[in-house]
């Protein structure tokens, strides 16, 4: 499993991705999925295997990142650590930042490797399943998968619909791939061949956040010391080891599903950490197991989440949405054919998954100190060099100003959704699925004639769409169950 | 809980197209129905041709989707009106009109003169009156990226005034 990763090449890759994503996690409103983003267009000088490595280590370190800031200036770093912000804070005023750090260290690292193992075996099960898939049950699984987003996301399951369709419509922009004709495009050439990808992703994501935190000027971070990061104790590892595995189960399980990965997952991770926590009380005033159950749950998530995304091509987040544009770019189709073709590659990405997981957990034991300086760069500095790199990262892939343009826009839209309510994270899902969606949506149609009552002949069709259905009453159920 | 209680109220009193329910649902519905339109003037396929379904239905049923879901949501807003957001700062005013001032320079002058002059613009008005600070951000900074990206990607960024002093 390791041995392609057994180059000195591979190696620098993976300890500049583990690097990078630590600081990435660290920077409040900058991410894994930013941080793809941006160095994307960089990855276009590496071969595959060594630019999916890069992204992929980026991920699983970033998402850990977060808990850094999490715990010292109760910021999460991450949307995937707020839920360790809950606990980690108040630990870290107590002035035990250093075990907070130790336990979510040791807590992401386990539940990110229990991810790893999830995938390595739960993943080739998928794509074997996968076999039996047509274009109808694509496009059920599409449908299905976008509507676990809206209804397991983040924020209004309307509003993630709504967000959704949109990035679908964003994909019909540009000729129609079975019959050429231009659609939304009004005379402009640039945009007969679709809007790409980096520039939505890198505005939704960067440039939204550039406009939050001009809006953010005034606010005053409150830092904790940190002498140390600590190893847990054998009092802690006792009260926690079960926290952590059902975390890590909970983590990859909801990773698999198409939804905002470590954000939902390391919420319930928390939650159920305090349901069966005998502590309960404890929890909001520095709990160690809040923290586990928070950290271990959002890194089992980048495991899980990959599962789909090379299994079916179905990211299981907006990280992996980066990813899935990766492989497309360096000519590697995800999917059962993957599996069969390419099974070198393959596990290239899960060992390096694997190193990954080991070198933040040495990165950030070591170095928690110095990554949370990186935090006292000032936004009036920080911001404007991001928007540099945002530029020209956007201008590299296809060498268009449009481009550019179309990443301000969706800068500015980014924001007004965020400000409403609207995630901006299934529009990305939208819109990398939207090709999905509507060729297979259009090719079932032809292979049935036109009739859109067939696709309930189909048994896995039916049941992705059984599945929907319960997806989109889940929230309403759950409403009513809160409200009695 | 009480602030979140107050600010419902103040949207509560507001005429209704102040409220951002409302304003969220008018430029919704505006953008989709100009876009719904747009849909009607695709190329059909001729029917000799065309297999499953013609190219607009495809977006015409998002459209609609979409619609009719922002409906519900303002629907729903009556009875669960939105929190008020907070007014936004002149910053973030300054920090959208650099942008516009980016798209002009860049078209007009120069890629590299408008991500300088944006940085600087955007550093100084976010507060920062050092010299040596806006000098970093607006030109050592994007001069290292503009290097970075011409060797290690081989990238051409497009002629300007400052540009050409490279190329030429």
């Amino acid at each position: 499993m390791m041995a392609p990763l057994f180059s000195s090449k591979l190696l620098i890759v993976l300890i500049f991705g583990t690097l990078f994503g630590l600081i990435l996690g660290v920077l409040p409103g900058l991410g894994p999925t930013t941080g793809g983003a941006l160095i994307l267009p960089f990855t276009m000088t590496l071969d595959p295997l060594s630019a999916i490595v890069l992204l992929t280590s980026i991920y699983c370190a970033g998402t850990y990142g977060g808990a850094i800031t999490a715990v010292l200036i109760n910021t999460p770093g991450t949307p995937a650590a707020a839920a360790t912000c809950l606990d980690g804070y108040p630990l870290a005023q107590k002035g035990e930042a250093g075990r907070a750090l130790g336990m979510a260290t040791v807590s992401s690292t386990v539940g990110g490797i229990f991810s790893v193992i999830v995938l390595v075996f739960f993943a080739p099960v998928l794509a074997q399943l996968a076999y039996e898939f047509g274009q109808p049950e694509y496009f059920a699984l599409a449908i299905f998968g976008l509507t676990m987003l809206a209804s397991i996301g983040e924020g209004s399951p309307i509003k993630n619909l709504i967000a959704g369709a949109f990035g679908i419509l964003i994909s019909t922009i540009g000729k129609d791939f079975m019959t050429s004709i231009d659609r939304f495009t009004y005379g402009i050439n640039e945009l007969s061949v679709g809007i790409g990808f980096i520039p939505v992703v890198v505005g939704l994501f960067a440039i939204s956040e550039m406009l939050t935190q001009s809006t953010l000027l005034d606010q005053v971070f409150k830092r904790v010391a940190l002498k140390a990061v600590k190893l847990p104790s054998l009092n802690d590892y006792k009260k926690t080891w079960k926290t952590i595995l059902r975390s890590s189960g909970i983590g990859s399980f909801i990773g698999v599903l198409p939804a905002e990965g470590g954000t939902v997952a390391s919420l319930i991770g928390y939650s159920e950490a305090k349901r069966f926590s005998k502590e309960p009380e404890e929890f909001g005033k520095g709990s160690i197991e809040g923290i586990a159950g928070a950290e271990a749950a959002n890194n089992a998530a980048t495991g899980g989440a990959m599962v789909p995304t090379l299994a079916l091509g179905i990211p299981g987040s907006a990280t992996t949405a980066v990813i899935l544009t990766g492989l497309i770019i360096h000519g590697v189709r995800p999917g059962p054919d993957l599996f069969r073709e390419q099974p070198d590659f393959l596990y290239g990405i899960f060992g390096a998954m694997l190193i990954a997981n080991v070198l933040f957990f040495i990165f950030g034991f070591f170095g928690a100190k110095l990554f949370a300086r990186i935090t006292l760069v000032p936004n009036k500095i920080l911001w404007p060099m991001i928007f540099a790199v945002s530029v020209c990262g956007t201008y590299s892939l296809s060498q268009s100003i449009i481009d550019v343009w179309i990443m301000l826009f969706f800068g500015v839209l980014g924001f007004f959704m965020r400000r409403f309510g609207f995630s901006v994270v299934p529009v990305i899902i939208g819109l990398i699925l939207g090709e999905l969606v509507e060729g297979t949506l259009r090719q079932s149609l032809v292979i049935f004639d036109g009739n859109w009552l067939m696709f309930l002949t189909r048994p896995i069709a039916l049941t992705f769409f059984i599945l929907s259905l319960i997806a989109l009453a889940f929230p309403l159920l759950r409403s009513k169950k809160q409200k009695k | 809980m009480n602030n979140v209680r107050n600010k419902k109220r103040a949207n509560k009193s507001l005429p209704f197209f102040f409220k951002d329910e409302f304003k969220v649902f008018f430029v919704i519905i505006f953008v989709s129905t100009i876009l719904l339109v747009t849909t009607f003037t695709f190329d059909k396929v001729p029917p000799i041709l065309n297999r499953g379904i013609q190219p607009a239905t495809f977006p015409k049923g998002l459209l609609v989707l979409i619609m009719f879901l922002t409906a519900v949501i303002y629907y729903l807003s009556f009875k669960n009106p939105w929190k008020k957001e907070k007014k936004l700062p002149k910053p973030f005013f300054l920090t959208i009109f650099s942008f516009i001032l980016f798209i002009i320079i860049s078209k007009t002058l120069d890629f590299f003169l408008a991500i300088s002059v944006l940085s600087i613009f955007v550093s100084y008005n976010w507060g920062e009156k050092r010299i040596f600070y806006l000098l970093l951000v607006g030109i050592l900074f994007p001069l290292v990226v503009f290097i970075f990206f011409e060797m290690i990607l081989g990238l051409r960024f497009p002629p300007g005034i400052i540009t050409n002093l490279y190329y030429y």
